[in-house]
């Protein structure tokens, strides 16, 4: 990196660029209550990569997911073990706190949820207020977060619109507008396209693709096209009666598809089952 | 067939390649003239049997028993009648609408009668002056056109006024304290707080008359008195707060602390402004539950027919309060008088609903829009639909 922006990184008032940032995960547990629903998962999640987490429902990956931004410890009852680090930092360590953990890893839900009480600019600026950062250059700030996010075009001559009057697929754009707009170092989602139409899941990811250069991306998925057509990198969950919920296998999302170790990952990804 | 048509979507028209002719629109639910007329020859076959029946022979009188019998009556003669022409199933559910929808005007006509015939005793005696002048030079013998209500407006304006100020931030707090905060604590405070909505109003006037106006040695006060309506009202703000608090989608919490947000910025930040109109409609119904309040002003503001706009010392007047003290003399010019004040007070209950109201429903970014996204936004299922369409 140039010292400039260097320079530009220190100085608070400024939002640049984030750099993105490799998320480690070691030996990862989860319990909810007495229930162990995640057995000790290790994966690394590369920068300027995205990593597709697969699996059924109820394998723990989704549970993995949110222990990556620390939003599992809101859960009541909820534990976990093990180690996650954003470039060696351990995120779960005493100097971190959970909204600055959640602050550089972001966040996108199954269900597109802009705050309905705000335009869509104020959705855009939502994070940067809720964080309590300063704010210069808000303008900028839109523009650029909603241009990355593929939304600019339909929606710039409506930002003092309510965010919740557009579709579903603008809506969930929206969110990750919203989401860059904090300048994140990873950005997780949690399968952002199963309440959209093909042609919004299409300009979704186009949009991950768009941004996977600058923050680093985890997606769970149900969609194995989707798996296959954004990531790079592929971890398979699965889930036994009466044990937790583990990484069967990971690896190129190539070798995932066309060509696994593990037969229980050959039957998945090409939907046998039984 | 006709029984299944309920479920059927409605045909348009929509094939216009084809050849085809237009096809008939079917409208299933379309109330029709026939079903007018069935309507309301049951209504009067009922009626006519049971008037028969009680009027000409059996002992009973009295038009409430009457009017039940015939309501009773009416709907079985009006399922049956439906029966005979559209089958069971619609007339089940006819009937079914019928009886709900005499039980809404059943509660619906008393409201409107009290309405009415406040306006009707009161309204007559209503003068401009009556926004200007006092009672203060006015006697029992003066007629109720004469003197005002201005001291009694200013009373129960600033008494209100006051316990709001104090209950809706305690109130709203209280009610995110007990759905954003949770804890050890929130069962009991819970309790608390249903257990002081069962206060009686007397109860609070007293406890505020003995702490207070007694041995705290204040005397008689508008304060004195808003602090009793502060105990009333606190109750209903931080329930209904609550209840509304609830209606507001989880996902908007998780996406604010997603977002890197302290707990206390998603609620004032995300959770309060999503609920704003609810919030709204429980500081309505907050007041609007004290300032009809006569008892507990009786022992703490006392009465005061000259105007006293302090209300931090001395009797001050309410316009519930006033009706009341005018009333119990039983004179008629002050009968009517004491009509004309609680015709004034419920003009003044109209004007804080609407006003609140229309501040409330204030828009995102402008234009009258809000009122569309804004309510069912605390519908969770509400956060795919598109609601309007490009400008």
């Amino acid at each position: 990196m140039s010292p400039v922006q260097t320079e530009a990184r220190s100085d608070p008032d400024v939002v640049t660029l984030p750099e993105p940032a490799t998320l480690f995960a070691e030996g990862v547990h989860a319990w909810f209550g007495d229930h162990h629903v995640l057995a000790d998962v290790t994966l690394e999640m590369p920068a300027r990569a995205i990593t597709a987490l697969i699996g059924p429902s109820g394998c723990g990956k989704s549970t993995f997911l949110r222990i990556l931004n620390r939003m599992h410890e809101l859960v009541p009852g909820a534990a976990l073990a093990g180690e996650i680090r954003l470039d060696g930092v351990d995120l779960y360590g005493q100097q971190m706190r959970a909204t600055e953990t959640r602050r550089r890893i972001g966040m996108v839900f199954q269900k597109p949820n802009p705050f309905p009480a705000m335009t869509i600019r104020e959705n855009v600026l939502s994070g940067l207020k809720l964080s309590g950062m300063k704010l210069r250059n808000a303008g900028d700030v839109v523009e650029r977060t909603l241009t990355q996010a593929g939304l600019w075009t339909e929606v710039k001559n409506r930002l003092d619109r309510p965010g919740g009057a557009l579709s579903g697929g603008q809506q969930q754009r929206l969110c990750i507008a919203r989401s860059l707009a904090v300048s994140p170092q990873v950005l997780l989602m949690d399968e952002p396209c199963s309440a959209l139409d093909p042609t919004s899941t299409r300009r979704i990811e186009e949009t991950m693709q768009e941004i996977a250069h600058f923050v680093t991306i985890v997606i769970v998925t149900h969609n194995m096209q989707q798996a296959q057509r954004v990531s790079q990198q592929c971890a398979f969950f699965n889930v036994e009666e009466g044990s937790p919920g583990a990484i069967v296998e990971i690896g190129p999302t190539e070798k995932i598809f066309d060509d696994p170790d593990d037969p229980r990952t050959a039957d998945y990804v090409h939907g046998r089952f039984g | 067939m006709a029984t299944s048509l309920r479920a059927r979507p409605r045909f348009r028209r929509a094939h216009r390649r084809d050849a085809k002719p237009d096809p008939t629109a079917r409208r299933p639910r379309r109330f029709t003239r026939r079903d007018g007329a069935v309507l309301a020859a049951s209504a009067i076959a009922s009626g006519s049997i049971v008037w028969l029946l009680y009027e000409r022979i059996l002992p009973f009188a009295g038009i409430q028993g009457f009017l039940v019998l015939w309501f009773g009556t009416f709907l079985a003669m009006y399922g049956l009648a439906v029966r005979e022409l559209e089958g069971t199933l619609i007339a089940k559910d006819r009937v079914a609408a019928a009886a709900i929808g005499g039980v809404s005007l059943a509660i619906i006509v008393p409201l409107l009668a009290i309405l009415g015939y406040t306006a009707w005793r009161g309204a007559v005696y209503l003068r401009a002056h009556f926004f200007t002048e006092t009672l203060e030079f006015t006697g029992p013998e003066d007629p109720a056109t004469s003197g005002g209500g201005l001291q009694a407006i200013v009373g129960t304006l600033e008494q209100v006024g006051i316990a709001a100020m104090i209950s809706v931030p305690l109130g709203v707090l209280t009610a995110v304290f007990l759905n954003e905060v949770g804890g050890r604590l929130r069962r009991p405070v819970r309790v608390f707080v249903d257990a002081m909505s069962g206060v009686p109003s007397i109860v609070a006037g007293l406890f505020i008359y003995i702490i207070l106006v007694v041995r705290a040695d204040w005397g008689f006060s508008g304060f004195a008195g808003a602090l009793a309506l502060t105990i009333l009202m606190l109750p209903t703000v931080t329930r209904t707060s609550e209840v509304v608090l609830r209606l507001v989608p989880g996902g908007l919490r998780e996406a604010s602390l997603a977002l890197g947000a302290p707990e206390w910025r998603t609620a004032w930040n995300v959770v309060l402004p999503t609920a704003r109109l609810g919030i709204i409609t429980a500081v309505i119904l907050g007041m609007a539950r004290v300032i009809g309040e006569t008892a507990p002003l009786i022992v703490t503001t006392l009465g005061n027919t000259s105007l006293n706009a302090n209300p931090f010392d001395g009797p001050q007047d309410a316009l519930p309060l006033r009706s009341y003290l005018l009333f119990i003399q039983g004179v008629d010019n002050q009968v009517n008088r004491a009509w004309l004040y609680a015709f004034v007070l419920i003009m003044l209950v109209l004007i804080l609903f609407v006003a609140a109201r229309v501040l409330g429903a204030r828009r995102v970014g402008g234009r009258g829009e809000r009122r569309r996204t804004r309510e069912p936004s605390l519908d969770p299922a509400d956060g795919v639909v598109p609601v309007s369409p490009a400008s």
